[in-house]
């Protein structure tokens, strides 16, 4: 292997391998912060991987009352899916279950509007106004007011989509549990410094690795064996010995940059005593167009 | 740029309805002072009027001097900017479509009649019928925006169907009379019988309220979000909007109920 390390971490020479994907941004307001994390975090509730979830989604950053549309502080939301009629699905379901429900919320779109390539959030949600939601136009953009409970709630009617990236990532070999959590833990606090990305796993962070395919021919995914520790010896393992645990960064942006510059602050931030390596998970090439180089991307730290 | 400067002396009404950024295009200044314009009741060339210099190619038009007596400034427009220095005739802007008007003086009536697009911004008063439709008409103006700083005339918005119509001042009577949807916003008193008739749509006052008619029915008094949407593009267009305005409260009647019922009048009152 090529001798890159940062830290005395060392860098395989290898790279990721990531995939476009349909995404959305969502700026939802409340009343304050905690009510507006409340519904970001419940909208963003089981996305962590589109081979398992109608989306993948997470925050991508807290909105101070003066970055809002409506002066009230906020929480933006990127949500990713394979096509737009799915995303579209996605994002219906996630904002009318957990957004219009929750209290005092309201929800702008993030992107500019495409016509043809916008969803249509607000105006198909308006229906549950039961014929006595509002309209109302300003400066080309269409708000609906829905009658609700504690007063109303209000939807901008079109969100803008772009093609994102997704599947970014990268590795952290450590020591062991405590060292590699750690580094992963550190990984995605540089991480949310970086705009335009979100880490849609549990915390940011991925302990259930997979490769392509299963031994059950039903299973589209399973485990990623060459990367579990219980597994050497059993199977032809990626790991030393001197490697206990594995965890995953997985990056999903608005565009290939930003997707890029998530894994030079996430890379840089896990190199750190008890991490032994840093590698990166891909299909050989044959899934996504976009190969982000561990070494071209970080060889200049 | 291209500048016209207004050298007339009539008081016989001039019908300018060539004075657009549409029709300018790609014209030079002696094409355009030869443009017709209806003078009474006869034709005569734009530049009788008005001297031209300037080039019309970025669809920005200034136009100089009094023009009080020039009607149909703007109408139809779809596109680029129009900004005059004076006052300016009936029916400024009346069935735009797009681009911007600014007038820095007083207008007549009719501004933005029957508009559907674009935007005015009347640093001055307006007469009356801002936005309506005209008689005979189905709809008043059916998207945009009008801005008046001062204040304005009666029948603000008549059987409006979107878009947003804003008096920095007083009003007259019948504010958005037979409404059908859109935004109306009064910062000085209004007039009496505000919202008669009115389908759907949002009539609010900032200022003190008149007597409501017995047609609307007080809902709640709440913070209506969409508002602070609103009153925040307002300050980024330049509108003078008062901080106190996004902290308030707001009452809600809905009405009218002589008509569909489904309307609103809100007014603002301070916590």
């Amino acid at each position: 292997m090529n001798a890159l390390t940062i830290n005395n971490v060392a860098l395989d020479d290898t790279f990721a391998e990531a995939f476009p994907m349909t995404a959305a941004r969502l700026i939802v307001t409340a009343a304050t912060m905690e009510w507006a994390r409340t519904a970001g975090r419940t909208a963003t509730g089981y996305a962590a991987s589109v081979i398992g979830c109608d989306a993948e989604a997470g925050i991508e950053h807290e909105l101070s009352p003066d970055q809002t549309p409506d002066g009230r502080p906020g929480v933006s939301l990127l949500l990713f899916g394979f096509s737009r009629d799915a995303l579209q699905k996605a994002v219906i379901n996630r904002v009318g279950q957990c957004i219009l429900t929750c209290p005092t919320t309201a929800c702008y779109n993030g992107l500019p509007v495409v016509k043809d390539k916008a969803l249509r959030i607000g105006g198909n949600l308006r229906f549950f106004g039961d014929t006595f939601q509002f309209s109302k136009q300003l400066d080309g953009r269409r708000f609906w007011r829905l009658p609700v409970m504690d007063g109303e709630f209000v939807c901008e009617d079109f969100f803008g989509t772009i093609k994102g990236v997704a599947g970014g990532n990268f590795l952290i070999l450590g020591q062991n549990q405590e060292t590699a959590l750690a580094a992963a833990e550190a990984a995605i606090i540089a991480i949310k410094q970086v705009p335009g990305v979100i880490c849609p796993f549990p915390g940011g962070v991925v302990r259930s690795g997979s490769k392509v395919g299963s031994r059950y021919k039903k299973l589209k995914a399973s485990t990623n064996d060459a990367f579990c520790p219980t597994l050497r010896g059993l199977v032809k393992s990626e790991l030393s010995e001197a490697v206990g645990a594995v965890y995953e960064i997985v990056i999903d942006g608005v565009d290939l940059a930003s997707v890029e510059a998530a894994t030079r602050a996430g890379v840089r931030a896990a190199c750190r005593p008890g991490v032994l390596r840093i590698s990166a998970g891909n299909y050989g090439g044959k899934l996504g167009p976009f190969h982000l180089y561990l070494h071209k991307l970080l060889k200049d730290v | 740029m291209l500048r016209l400067r207004y050298h007339g002396t009539t008081t016989i009404p001039v019908e300018a309805e060539c004075v657009t950024p549409d029709h300018f295009a790609g014209k030079s200044a002696a094409e355009i002072a030869a443009l017709p314009v209806q003078h009474g009741n006869a034709p005569a060339p734009l530049g009788e009027f008005f001297t031209v210099e300037g080039d019309s190619g970025d669809g920005d038009i200034v136009i100089e001097g009094d023009c009080g007596r020039v009607k149909l400034l703007g109408t139809g427009m779809t596109r680029g900017r129009l900004t005059i220095r004076g006052n300016a005739g009936m029916h400024l802007g009346a069935e735009m479509k797009g681009g911007e008007i600014h007038l820095h003086g007083n207008a007549g009536d009719w501004v933005g009649a029957e508009m559907k697009g674009g935007r005015i911004h009347v640093h001055g008063d307006a007469g009356h019928l801002v936005g309506a439709a005209y008689r005979g008409g189905r709809f008043g103006m059916r998207g945009g925006t009008i801005l008046i700083d001062g204040k304005a005339g009666n029948e603000i918005g008549a059987t409006m169907r979107r878009g947003l119509i804003v008096i920095g001042g007083a009003s007259g009577d019948f504010p958005g009379v037979s409404m059908i949807a859109g935004s109306i916003f009064l910062f000085g008193s209004g007039g009496v019988r505000p919202g008669a008739g009115m389908k759907r749509g949002t009539l609010a006052f900032f200022g003190a309220p008149p007597p409501l008619l017995h047609s609307f029915r007080y809902s709640c008094t709440y913070r209506p979000v969409f508002l602070a949407v609103y009153l925040r593009q307002l300050k980024a267009w330049g509108f003078p909007i008062e901080e106190r305005y996004l902290a308030g409260s707001w009452r809600r009647w809905c009405g009218d109920l002589v008509s569909l019922g489904k309307g609103e009048i809100l007014t603002w009152q301070e916590n």
